[in-house]
Parts: C-alpha cells; sequence; structure tokens
C-alpha cells in the first residue's frame, strides 16, 4: 500500500511573521488565492463576450488541400470562422517567434505538427464553438513527417519548413561554445576519458491553469485591451505592435492572477493572435481558453537535447577538459524563448562548478515534425539540461575512477578565492562558497552512515542508492547589451510612490505565476524604507499600470526586478532624508537611518518616522530648497552581470529489486540563493522545483508514435507527480551575496528543478551499480529500471 | 476546459424506471454512475453518447455489502470508497481493500462505483481482476424485472465490451464465501492514481491439512481483459504451499498473459512483473488464509 508518513516537525526560530524587511510571513497574495478569489483570465467576464475555439491538425506533416466553413458558418451561435486564407488577407498567416524564425499563426500551406492551428471559430457560448469545429472540412494530403530526430537531416528527409525561402533541408541553426583545439588537447594527454551519451527527454511544463487570453478591440477608441496568461506582459505588447501593426499606446496587456507558468507562458501563442483577430472581426470581446490536450500538445515544451558528454581528468581524479555535441530538437518552428544571442539559452554554463582547464561544445539544432518550443519549465534557459549533463558525466567519471562521487566534486570545485571565475566558455560566476554547501548536504544527510547501510544492504541483496549534484546556475538576465529580446533589452523599471499617510505602491515590470512578488517586493522594499510589507501594495501584470521591463522567467524577479525595487527604494529614502533634514533642523550628513525614521546622529530622541515625512511631502509645510512634492520615484535597473546561485543536492532512492520501482527516501536540498530575502518562499520554491525533478527523473516524458502522434495528450498519458511520490524534503542553506546585486540576492526560483534531476539519475544509477549500469536515460520508470537491470537500456528517443 | 458533444441527462428514480428508459433509448443511451472514466472520455470526444441516464440516485437501492452464509453480495453502486472502508469485506477478502488503497485517488473514490468499473471493462481496471480472482458472479437485470446470473469470464466480452445489453443493467456482484480462504493484491504503477502498469490478484483455500484446495489468480493490465488463468488454479490444487509453487504459478502467469508495449512498460517488463506479483500476491494469501 501507498503509505504516507508524518513529516518531521520543524521549529522555525525565525518565524515571527511580522519583518520589517526580510524574514518569514506568510504572502500577502494567499487570502485571494486560497479562498477563491483568485481572478485568473478564464474569470474574466465582459459584457457580449464571444468565445473562441480553434481547429488543430490531427496530422505532424500534411498539405493542406483546402478549408470548407460553410457548415461550421451556419452552426447555430457561431458569428465568425476564421482560417488560414482569412488571415494571409490581414498579413497575420504568420507571426515572428522570439527566436527571429516565423511561426504560422493559422496553417495556409501545410501543417507541420500535430495540434497546429488550422482554423478557429468564435461563437455565443464554448459549447458551441467547440462543436462548430466539428463541422469544419478540411482536405490534407500526408506527408511523410520527421519523428526520429536523428535521422532529420538524412539526405533525402521530407522537407518542413519549404516556407522558408532556399530552404532545402531541416537544419536550423549550429552553435559552439569553448576552444576546440585546446580541449581536444587536454583530452589527448588526459590519464582517463570518460564518454557517454545522454539524452534529456522532451518535457512540458504542464501549468495546472492553460494558456488563454481575452481580447477586447474597441474599434472607436481604436485600443485593444488584452487579458492574458503571460509572464511578460510588456515584451508581449511590444510584440503586438511589431506584428499587429497596432500603435503600442493603443494595446495594453493584462496578466492577472497566473495559475503557474515555468516557462510555459513566455512565448505569444497563435491563441493570443486569434483571440485579438476575432476580437477586430466581431466587434465584441472575445475569450480564447485551451484545454488540457491543446495546452500539452502545442505549447512551448522544454529540452529534447540529445548530447554526448566527455570528461578528461587524471587519475587522481582532477578534471580536466568537458566536452559536448549536441543534437537539439527545436519542433516545428525554432520558438525557443531565450535572448537572441543565446540560441543555445545559456547552455555554456555546462563546465558546472568545475575549476578545469579547457571546454568546448558544439550544437546542431533541427526542425522535426513536432510542436514549437524548447525553452520551458523552469530550466533557466538551458541550464537544467547543461547542469545534467555534467553532473551526470561528472558520477560516470566517478565510477570510472572507482572514485566516491561526493570526493570527487570536492576535489575540482571553483574555490572561493577565484572568484569572480570567468570560466572556459566565457561566463564570469559573480560569487561562490561551494564546499561548505556541500559539507552541510553531506551532513544533515549522514554521508558516511549511508554509505555504510549501502553497503549493508548490497551485501543483501537490496538496491539502495545515493545520488549527488552540486549545480551553479546562472540567472537574472541581462545585462542589455547581451541580452534582448527581438531588440528589447533585458532590463526592468520599478516605480515606487509613498503616500501622504506613509503607505505604499511600488509598481513591478515583472510578473508573478505564483512566486510571491506580492509579498517579497513588498518586503524589499520596506527593509529599504521601514514601511511595513502590509502597507505597501505590489502592482504588476497590467502595461498600463507599471513600468517597461522584460517580465519573469529564468528566475530573474529578485536578480532583476528585486535590485530595481531595491534601488528605487534607495532613491525614496534619499529624497526623505533631505526632507527629514529640513524638518529637524540639522543637515543631511547630521542624520542617520534607524530603519523607518531618520534620527539625529548621536540625539536618537530627535527623529522622524517615513511616514511623518510622508505627509510632509505631500503637506502645506516648506520644503527644501530644489525638492519638488511628493515622495516617489522611477528608475530602470540594467544588471551589470547574472547571478550565480548554487546548491548540494543528496538524493536516497530504494528500488524494488522484483518490480524496478523506485522510491525516492530522501532528498537533501542545500541552497545558497545569496540574500534570503523570505525563508518560506525560498522553501516553497524549493520544494516545487525538486517536486519538478522528481516528474522528471522519474516519470514525465512528451512522447510521438512514429507517425508524429503526440502520447503526452492528456495527464493520463503525462504523468505529473504528486505528494505520494516525494519524501519530506529536507532543506538547508548557506549565502553567499552577489556582489553586484544591491541587496546581495540571487535568483532561487529554478535551482531546485535544474539541480534534482541529475540527483536522482545518480542514486538509481548508484543503486544499479551491482548491475554494472553506468548510465540510464530519464524517465527512470519502472519498465525502464528494469531494462537497466538487465542490461539493455536504450535511450528514450 | 475540455468540452463534451451535445447529450440530454435524467436522472434515475428507480432500477426498473431507469431499464425503461434504457429499454426506449437503445444504444444512444449510457448510464453514468460515478463518472469518472465515462465523463473524460465524453470531454475527449472519444465516447459520444445522445443520452446519460444518472444513477446515483438509486444508491439507497444498489448501495450494500451484504453477507449471507454462501456469499458476500455487493450492490452495483457501491463506493471505492465503501468498499475500502468495510471491515466485513475486508475480513471475508482481504484482496478488496488491497486494491481499493492503490485505486486512483480519494476523490475518485468518494464517487467511482464497483459496478461502472466492471461495466467500463477497461482491461487495466483493478477491481475486474479482484473479482476475475475471487470467481464472481455479476447478476444483470432487464426489463420487466428479469434477472440473469453471469460468471466474470461471461461477463467479460473484450475491451471495453461486457454482457450487459442495450437495455440491461448490472446491479449486484456476487462473491462465493469458501472456507480456508486468503487473498491479496499487489499493482505496479508508473505513478499513484496511474491505471496498472500490471496488477495481479490471488486468492487461495487451504484445507484442513493445509494443501491448496483451490487458488485462482486474476491479471489486469496484460492482455484484452483481465485474465483469470485457469492453468494457475489446476497446477495448485492438491499441492502443499510452497515457493517452489509459486515461481511454478508465476511461470504460468508470465507465459499465459499476453501483454503490449506501451507508455507504461514493455511487454517483457510486463510479464516479468505477472511472474513477479503473481508470486507475491501467492505468497500474501496463503500466510492470510492460515491466520
Amino acid at each position: 500500500m501507498t503509505t504516507v508518513e508524518e513529516p518531521k516537525t520543524t521549529t522555525f526560530d525565525d518565524n515571527d511573521q511580522t519583518p520589517v524587511g526580510f524574514g518569514r510571513m506568510l504572502r500577502k497574495e494567499d487570502p485571494r488565492l486560497l479562498r477563491g478569489r483568485g481572478r485568473f483570465t478564464d474569470d474574466v467576464q465582459l459584457p457580449g463576450m464571444l468565445h473562441l475555439a480553434i481547429l488543430r491538425s490531427p496530422f505532424a506533416h500534411a498539405r493542406v488541400v483546402s478549408v470548407d466553413t460553410s457548415a461550421a458558418e451556419a452552426a447555430p451561435g457561431v458569428k465568425a470562422v476564421v482560417t488560414g486564407e482569412t488571415l494571409k488577407g490581414l498579413g497575420l498567416a504568420w507571426m515572428p517567434t522570439l527566436s527571429n524564425d516565423v511561426q504560422a499563426v493559422l496553417a495556409t500551406d501545410k501543417v507541420r505538427f500535430q495540434g497546429q492551428e488550422v482554423a478557429f471559430v468564435v461563437a455565443e457560448d464554448r459549447y458551441a464553438a467547440r462543436d462548430a469545429l466539428e463541422l469544419i472540412d478540411v482536405e490534407y494530403e500526408v506527408l511523410d513527417p520527421v519523428i526520429d530526430v536523428r535521422r532529420s537531416l538524412e539526405p533525402g528527409a521530407p522537407l518542413i519548413r519549404d516556407d522558408l525561402e532556399g530552404k532545402t533541408d531541416n537544419h536550423c541553426f549550429d552553435w559552439e561554445t569553448g576552444d576546440e583545439a585546446e580541449t581536444e588537447a587536454v583530452f589527448a594527454r588526459a590519464d582517463v576519458v570518460v564518454k557517454e551519451d545522454i539524452v534529456y527527454p522532451r518535457v512540458h511544463p504542464a501549468p495546472m491553469e492553460t494558456c488563454g487570453a481575452v481580447a477586447d478591440f474597441d474599434a472607436v477608441e481604436g485600443k485593444l485591451k488584452l487579458w492574458s496568461t503571460t509572464q511578460a506582459p510588456h515584451a508581449h505588447r511590444t510584440l503586438y505592435a511589431i506584428v499587429a501593426g497596432l500603435p503600442e499606446h493603443k494595446i495594453q496587456v493584462i496578466a492577472p492572477d497566473i495559475g503557474g507558468g515555468f516557462g510555459n507562458k513566455v512565448p505569444i501563442y497563435p491563441g493570443y493572435v486569434c483571440a485579438i483577430v476575432g476580437s477586430i472581426v466581431t466587434g465584441k470581446p472575445v475569450k480564447w481558453m485551451e484545454d488540457r490536450s491543446e495546452n500539452l500538445i502545442s505549447t512551448g515544451f522544454a529540452r529534447d537535447y540529445i548530447m554526448r558528454g566527455e570528461i578528461a581528468a587524471t587519475r587522481d581524479g582532477k578534471i580536466l577538459a568537458i566536452r559536448t555535441n549536441v543534437l537539439a530538437d527545436h519542433g516545428a518552428f525554432n520558438g525557443t524563448a531565450a535572448p537572441v544571442k543565446y540560441p543555445a539559452g545559456f547552455f555554456g554554463v555546462f563546465t558546472g562548478s568545475y575549476d578545469i582547464e579547457a571546454a568546448y561544445c558544439k550544437m546542431t539544432a533541427v526542425y522535426t515534425n513536432k510542436a514549437p518550443g524548447g525553452v520551458a519549465y523552469a530550466c533557466s534557459f538551458r541550464i537544467t539540461e547543461a547542469v545534467y549533463l555534467v553532473e551526470r558525466i561528472v558520477d560516470c567519471l566517478a565510477a570510472e575512477l572507482d572514485m566516491d562521487p561526493a570526493e570527487l566534486r570536492l576535489k575540482n570545485f571553483i574555490q572561493p578565492d577565484q572568484f569572480p571565475y570567468t570560466t572556459k566558455t566565457g561566463w564570469v560566476y559573480d560569487s561562490g562558497n561551494y564546499e561548505p554547501t556541500m559539507r552541510q548536504a553531506m551532513d544533515i544527510a549522514g554521508y558516511a552512515e549511508l554509505r555504510a547501510e549501502q553497503a549493508e544492504k548490497r551485501a543483501r541483496g537490496e538496491l539502495m542508492g545515493i545520488g549527488i549534484s552540486f549545480f551553479t546556475e546562472a540567472v537574472g538576465a541581462g545585462p542589455r547589451k547581451n541580452m534582448d529580446i527581438l531588440g528589447l533589452g533585458m532590463a526592468d523599471g520599478c516605480e515606487l510612490r509613498v503616500h501622504p499617510t506613509g503607505k505604499a505602491v511600488v509598481r513591478l515590470s515583472v510578473k508573478t505565476q505564483g512566486q510571491g512578488h506580492e509579498t517579497t517586493f513588498a518586503q524589499i522594499v520596506a527593509e529599504e524604507i521601514g514601511i511595513p510589507p502590509a502597507d505597501i501594495e505590489v502592482v504588476h501584470g497590467d502595461t498600463d499600470q507599471t513600468p517597461f521591463g522584460l517580465g519573469t522567467y529564468g528566475s530573474r524577479s529578485t536578480p532583476v526586478s528585486g535590485a530595481a525595487a531595491a534601488l528605487v527604494a534607495r532613491k525614496v529614502r534619499d529624497k526623505a532624508q533631505i526632507i527629514a533634514s529640513a524638518m529637524l533642523e540639522v543637515t543631511v550628513a547630521d542624520l542617520e537611518w534607524a530603519k523607518g525614521a531618520f534620527q539625529v546622529k548621536g540625539d536618537p530622541g530627535k527623529s522622524v518616522t517615513i511616514q511623518q515625512i510622508a505627509m510632509r511631502a505631500h503637506g502645506a509645510g516648506d520644503l527644501p530648497e530644489g525638492i519638488e512634492g511628493g515622495l516617489e520615484a522611477q528608475i530602470c535597473y540594467n544588471p551589470s552581470n547574472l547571478t550565480y546561485p548554487h546548491g548540494a543536492y543528496i538524493c536516497v532512492v530504494d528500488i524494488d529489486p522484483g518490480t524496478a520501482q523506485v522510491k525516492v527516501r530522501r532528498f537533501i536540498a542545500v541552497d545558497d540563493c545569496g540574500t534570503r530575502i523570505n525563508p518560506m518562499i525560498i522553501e516553497g520554491q524549493v520544494h516545487g522545483g525538486l517536486t519538478d525533478g522528481v516528474g522528471m527523473a522519474l516519470m514525465e516524458m512528451i512522447a510521438f508514435d512514429e507517425d508524429g502522434n503526440c502520447l503526452g495528450a492528456s495527464l493520463m498519458d503525462y504523468l505529473i507527480p504528486t505528494a505520494l511520490e516525494v519524501p519530506d524534503w529536507e532543506t538547508g542553506y548557506t549565502v553567499t551575496p552577489s556582489p553586484h546585486h544591491p541587496i546581495g540576492a540571487k535568483g532561487v526560483g529554478e535551482s531546485a528543478t535544474v539541480g534534482s534531476p541529475p540527483a536522482i539519475v545518480n542514486a538509481v544509477v548508484d543503486a544499479l551499480k551491482p548491475f554494472g549500469v553506468r548510465h540510464a536515460d530519464m524517465p527512470l520508470t519502472p519498465s525502464r529500471v528494469w531494462d537497466a537491470m538487465r542490461g539493455r537500456a536504450t535511450p528514450p528517443i | 476546459m475540455q468540452v463534451p458533444a451535445p447529450f440530454e441527462y435524467e436522472r434515475a428514480t428507480s432500477v426498473d424506471q431507469a431499464i425503461g428508459l434504457l429499454e426506449r433509448l437503445g444504444s444512444s443511451a449510457r448510464l453514468v454512475a460515478g463518472g469518472h472514466s465515462l465523463l473524460p472520455m465524453m470531454k475527449l470526444r472519444l465516447a459520444n453518447f445522445d443520452y446519460l441516464i444518472d444513477i446515483n440516485p438509486l444508491h439507497a437501492e444498489l448501495g450494500y455489502i451484504r453477507l449471507t452464509a454462501d456469499d458476500v453480495r455487493i450492490g452495483a453502486l457501491t463506493r471505492h470508497r465503501e468498499l475500502l472502508e468495510s471491515d466485513e469485506l475486508a475480513a471475508a477478502f482481504p484482496i478488496f481493500r488491497d486494491a481499493e488503497r492503490v485505486i486512483a485517488d480519494p476523490v475518485v473514490r468518494n464517487r467511482g462505483t464497483l459496478g461502472g468499473s466492471l461495466c467500463q471493462a477497461d482491461p487495466s481496471e483493478d477491481l475486474s481482476a479482484v473479482c476475475t480472482t475471487l470467481d464472481a458472479s455479476c447478476v444483470i437485470r432487464g426489463p420487466g424485472g428479469a434477472e440473469r446470473v453471469v460468471t466474470m469470464e461471461e461477463f467479460h466480452v473484450g475491451p471495453y465490451e461486457t454482457a450487459v445489453g442495450d437495455d440491461e443493467m448490472l446491479t449486484e456482484v456476487r462473491l462465493p464465501l469458501r472456507a480456508g480462504g486468503g487473498s491479496a493484491y499487489e499493482k505496479v504503477e508508473r505513478r499513484a492514481g496511474d491505471w496498472a502498469v500490471v496488477s495481479a490478484g490471488a486468492a487461495v483455500w487451504l484445507a484442513a491439512d493445509g494443501t491448496i484446495a483451490d487458488a485462482r489468480v486474476g491479471l489486469a493490465a496484460v492482455g484484452p481483459n483481465t485474465t483469470g488463468i485457469p492453468q494457475i488454479s489446476a497446477a495448485l490444487r492438491g499441492r502443499a504451499p510452497a515457493e517452489e509453487l509459486y515461481e511454478q504459478a508465476g511461470a504460468i502467469a508470465a507465459r499465459s498473459c499476453d501483454p503490449a508495449t506501451d507508455q507504461r512498460g514493455s511487454a517483457d517488463y510486463k510479464r516479468h512483473l505477472a511472474d513477479e506479483l503473481t508470486r507475491r500476491t501467492l505468497r500474501t494469501a496463503v500466510v492470510r488464509a492460515r491466520s
């Protein structure tokens, strides 16, 4: 039977719940969300609103011969039926992707993946719209699909992107990083070289809320209001202006509450554009909400990297070089959401946390007849793949050297005095102190005792595994000169206004999807100006209400927007200090800040609170020379570098030798994300990410059959983990502040998703050591583990 | 939200009234009980019916677990949760509680029913395997109150197909009580709440001398129907329980089943599980029969 173990009781000494600044406090957004008073896109109801449903291709690759919409148009309640041909007339049949490719909004020439958008119906209600889809008659000429990524570049492979001029094959792009010759030289002189083929299969973020939009185009005002499930409302607004030709000041994008994003809600999907067109065509507000299957088969997938990893080392375990060759499946359109100069995202950090002499990566990306996407699922722009590669191959090396994997890692860490550390692929790690983090994880785990227990169990024929992963992440994109999305620099604005009574409103360019921005950002501002978080309203998600910025993904909210919030608060505090000096009739230099008040140095009795200052700033009394009324400021923060959080994860698994089922018995996660703003929120994010990791390691995969049918089109087929598959998480932390971030914080949202899969896979492989297993690919379902035990583990793709 | 095709809905007021509706509407109508299989299929438009007859109002009439001298009788509308929580049922047939603990999740178990599970006739369905293991018989009622009783073998005609006619309803399942019995169920799933990769039920009845008077094994997810394996019964009858015997039974199970490779696992792995789980459940069933 499935049993639920009682969680261990934890005491939180730091849990006073009333921080004026950093510390544990319950989330300000939770009363609304927990009481069912959240307002999500599907909750938006407008007078006269119509509903939109999309007809999707049943085939992976087919020519669209004809589309007959007459029966659908005649169906009861139907207001409009729109096809690719209609959009062609409007110049909207194709749209740019975030990676400088184009993607069909509605198919005109061909369908290129199962689930591709072919036509849409707008009707009085959702049922009528859906029923009318059945009446659209599409004639397809089915073509051979390209499903096996390894065969996509073979001569004679069906050509997918014949829409691109001069295109003769399915090649998408090549990319390389590091020094090929130098790396080859180091490999040539190494004592030991280990090579392993490692697959990170296609997975899907599967947020609880699917994607959707409500478009309301007011023809008289010429204004478009769009509620949509977007992690980046400002970037979307600008792109709509570019794509649809609408003037940007006449577009308002509102991201209301979002039920999970994980990167799935970064791209602009055809459905959003269809909703806009639907509203323009009908003159009414139009709602489109995907159903679960549509979300799984057509929206941004993640991973799909086939990697050959190679590692070179000395016989005594000094890692010298890492090299990899990657085949990347980008689906039918290159819809990767990453900074444009980084077509492989931040995969370049595949050198991990180790001080090595050389590194090189060569990547080939290809088109296949599968859904587009490529960067999603809390991956920090492909760092998930990079960390998986390096942490897996380091374990393979440990096995080859017959060396303890913890010892091997400890021996090769970048040392604290080497920071800032420039990697062999050009990344500048800002700060880190790896050994204490690793030691803490080993202490919590009782590493030596676990190894002893494992030895005893092995002697009895029981299968127990201990897996380690140590990761360094690179999060918080920009700076703007290096990183942009279609020319929009990755920087973020922030605006802070203190009201006369000393309450405040802070407006962000980023957007929460569950991360707790309304709490965290209030705490950041509180820390700087001493106004309690409860008195600070956080406004975000509405482009008419917030300053411009690039949005929330890649764990960038705290590193970028969090810095903006701290700096804008300091700007306000500086002004408050000048006003305080007038109020106390001393010079600015005579004042010192005592969180929430300015006091005269040496005379704490003489002070004014930030609330008193706020009233003065808005009052009738005189203000110092040159100081305007009001107490507010705005800035745009352009980060000087990414932040580099790190962590040490240890996983303990037991495998039933008879059924090959894996049970994750323990999981220890020690994270270092620099300064900790709200430890409860950090732990929550870590718990969620670890659960994601269990899903990817053990059960998740978007698979296709040979005809290109998606085999993961429902949550019955695409499994995501439940509370029953995960242990009671054991977390710890160290603090290595970021030197360039105003409050020393680093991102943490994706750390656990990035760091946990290799720990789990390493644990499973470790458990299977008696069977001679050195590698087995995810997802490690019982069947695949059994195959591995029988010495015939084959890649899942 | 996934949207089913249009259908008409009526709540039943009695078993005979529901059968009357079925008689009138024929194959365009379907009974809905817990609805946890039927409604998702309708939402995906894999199943389309013009009429749904909701028999949940009949729970008072069809929701029961009754022990008689000869058998246990369970009403078709008895919910998973009631099966899980019944101490009487667990005492007579521990296999039921074993199985119910691994069927779906509490939300589904609150609504799903025994009759619905059997009538869905999914080859991976747990209670079908349990009923096959226990040599259950099914009471089917038709127009005019006519009742017939069929065995599980007769009940399951093929995948998703049963012996219940368009104008009939499964009303009761009967499980024969025999002395010296013990039973057990094991399921391997990729994740809690998933359908079985493979599951196995075993029941043994020990004679006074400790030998096996009779034994039955039922497997799910290894063929077009949940499968009872008569060769195993034949091999075990009259023998003293022993590890070698379970191994022999496991080997027969692996040989006799017909699994297919799919997302849940390879056919080879499923055969292996048929073997492994047969041995495990027989072992437990014998221990339970002895206690």
